[in-house]
């Protein structure tokens, strides 16, 4: 879908990345939860997204994206670095379509110029 | 399973919070996975997944319709990756990646 060019990462070097603790701390200081329940409730909303992702279910969150399962055939690929063809196994895999807000958003803070 | 459908669950689980706390929840976990992402910063999520921004370059497109050529910038996008334990979920207890 996307030329090899595309899979560049950006931010990586010069950012801690954000984690569970950070999240946790927005909820602790944003909603006035505990910190103890405030780790459980993000831990469940993970847990709930992952088990109908499992279930093979779409999870649509509004203003942010959607998580959908894709099947994918197995394929002859090769290894990168040995240039060494390989057939890669079927499987399943989770894809992220971000909604039109949330490209938005990222585009219009990085793309300055 | 929708955004709502998401807190409605939250809500049974969790008598002894409110409603709009929940519903709260979601909105400041999915907000600051967001602001992460628009600071160009990773959000990692130990066995669910990372999420990142990966930059397209400029490419010179075409119309599908009309097959004219058409200049697109360069763009910036969010990207998620599952993380091992939720690959593995999905692929009957082994991640690919091992295979």
């Amino acid at each position: 879908m996307f030329s090899v060019n595309a899979v560049k990462e950006v931010g990586v070097q010069h950012d801690k990345a954000v984690t569970r603790a950070e999240i946790m701390d927005s909820l602790v200081r944003e909603v006035g939860l505990t910190r103890q329940d405030s780790g459980e409730l993000l831990e469940r909303v993970l847990e709930l997204i992952s088990d109908d992702l499992t279930d093979g279910q779409t999870v649509k969150l509004a203003r942010f994206g959607n998580f959908v399962v894709r099947e994918k055939n197995a394929r002859m690929g090769r290894n990168p670095k040995t240039r060494i063809a390989a057939e890669i196994s079927a499987r399943r895999v989770v894809a992220f379509r971000p909604s039109p807000l949330l490209k938005q958003r990222v585009d219009d803070s990085l793309n300055k110029d | 399973m929708l955004r709502s459908e998401l807190v409605q669950k939250l809500t049974d689980e969790n008598p002894h919070l409110r409603p709009q706390d929940l519903e709260k929840v979601v909105d400041v976990i999915l907000e600051e996975i967001t602001s992460a992402l628009e600071n160009g910063s990773r959000v990692e999520l130990r066995g669910f997944g990372a999420f990142s921004v990966r930059k397209r370059d400029a490419r010179v497109g075409r119309n599908p319709r009309t097959g004219e050529t058409v200049q697109v910038e360069e763009k910036f996008v969010p990207f998620f990756k599952a993380g091992k334990e939720l690959r593995a979920r999905l692929n009957d207890g082994v991640d690919p990646e091992d295979r």
